[in-house]
């Protein structure tokens, strides 16, 4: 508002400028005690509209006051927030490429060690990665918490690339140490206000989808050119691997 | 360019419209259904997942270990709530321990590793969490719908345990009992994060 002389005791102006060009005022709101020459000039000269409210400023103050002293829901319910921190948690996992490709890593691994390992690592990965999320939560770092996700990628990928079929309690070892390096870098991250139990939920969830996405690729094996895709799939994300190492330490 | 005078009426009008736009919480929470109190302690269990996933957690094991479990749950977990719930009418508050923290990781790690307890065991189980559990729900409900707002609760147990416990025993596919252990990993996953969260003072 340009310093001028107006001719009512006060004036509140409000501009409305366009979007694309901030000098270009589209119109005026003005509340005022009288009527504002100033306002009728600024209207006239820019050949735009003007609303013009005239009130005492008592009413005005009166009126804001009111709004104001407006009773509101308490919220003191301690379980606000709910659907938010679900959605959320559901949405994180998705968020990062790194996480979701070695989530869908370990669904095709398990596809493709076949029974029990289907089955026995997309159980050992969330249980896994929520330690690793705990200790984050309560403090106790991991160190090379990126580098470890980096290598999650190129070991699985490499791993589904070669074939190669370590021992049951090897896979699930390696799964394991892998699970908590997400973990502690994604599972900590509730933003305030938000319900953890419901985060919580939505992260172990979409990991879980995660996981199941990768069995059901992996089930390509069965097809004639099945195995070559997914050793083409194993390739993929071993090199993604090398690109998030290699951000991860540049 | 024309200049409108806004008229008395109008500023009402306006007035009442910034009231309209003025933000407020939506409080969408259904644990008063305005449906009675049995409603109340239907929409209460159905509403709070701290009290849901431990009883389905509860169901899918009795489910895994056959019929006879689905039965002993089925009549064993509302008579324990409900004591539990009466004991809970009687205090005035308890500690902030993280009992459903407990009940997810113990009914979690039960179902993902489909451990083969005995029914002295699982009912133990059964009896030590829907214990807990009923004495939280009668603490939080006692100014609330009372002692109907738990026969809703009982109703509710009654008709999830008998469900989900026979569906899970109807499965016959061994690939179909895998996705309810791996249901159980999520389970006990997200009791060890709530734990994390409450060390953080964050749930």
């Amino acid at each position: 508002m340009k310093a001028s002389k107006p001719s009512a005791n006060y004036i509140f102006l409000f501009a409305l400028s366009s979007k694309r060009n901030r000098k270009k005022i589209l119109c005026v709101l003005c509340a005022s005690n009288e009527r504002s020459e100033w306002a009728v000039k600024l209207t006239k000269m820019n050949r735009i509209p003007c609303l013009m409210i005239n009130a005492r400023p008592s009413k005005i103050v009166l009126t804001i006051l009111f709004i104001l002293g407006l009773a509101q829901v308490a919220c003191a319910h301690v379980e606000g927030g709910q659907a938010a921190g679900f959605i959320t948690g559901l949405q994180h996992p998705w968020s990062g490429l790194d996480h979701v490709l070695a989530m869908i890593a370990v669904g095709l691994w398990g596809a493709q060690l076949g029974s029990p390992a289907i089955w026995i690592l997309p159980i050992a990965f969330p249980m896994m990665m929520s330690m690793g999320a705990m200790m984050g939560l309560i403090g106790i770092p991991v160190p090379g918490v990126e580098i470890g996700i980096a290598l999650s990628a190129i070991v699985l990928g490499t791993m589904i690339l070669a074939e190669l079929r370590p021992k049951l309690a090897i896979a699930i070892a390696m799964v394991g140490v892998f699970a908590i390096f997400h973990g502690h870098a994604h599972g900590t991250e509730l933003p305030a206000g938000q319900s953890g139990l419901l985060y919580s939920m939505g992260f172990v969830i979409a990991t879980g989808c995660l996981h199941g996405l990768g069995i059901a690729l992996g089930l390509v094996k069965g097809l004639p050119a099945g195995k070559l895709a997914l050793r083409g799939a194993g390739t993929f994300i071993a090199v993604m691997g090398v690109v998030f190492l290699w951000r991860s330490i540049m | 360019m024309k200049i409108r005078q806004v008229t008395s009426l109008q500023k009402v009008l306006i007035a009442a419209l910034g009231l309209l736009f003025w933000p407020s919480c939506a409080a969408a929470h259904l644990v008063t259904t305005g449906l009675g109190p049995v409603y109340d302690g239907i929409g209460h269990l159905v509403m709070t997942p701290e009290d849901l996933i431990p009883v389905l957690a509860i169901a899918l094991y009795a489910g895994l270990r056959g019929a006879a479990s689905g039965r002993r749950a089925l009549f064993v977990l509302p008579l324990v709530w409900f004591v539990g719930g009466l004991l809970g009418f009687t205090l005035e508050s308890l500690p902030a321990w993280p009992v459903p923290a407990v009940s997810f990781m113990i009914l979690g790690v039960l179902v993902a590793a489909d451990l083969n307890l005995s029914q002295k065991s699982f009912t133990a189980v059964v009896v030590g969490v829907g214990f807990v559990h009923g004495v939280l729900n009668g603490v939080a409900m006692k100014e609330g719908p009372g002692v109907l707002g738990l026969v809703g609760i009982l109703a509710t147990l009654f008709v999830i345990v008998t469900l989900v416990s026979a569906f899970v025993v109807s499965l016959k596919q061994s690939w179909s009992r895998i996705v309810v252990r791996v249901a159980g990993s999520w389970v006990a996953a997200m009791g060890m994060l709530m734990i994390g969260w409450m060390m953080r003072g964050q749930v």
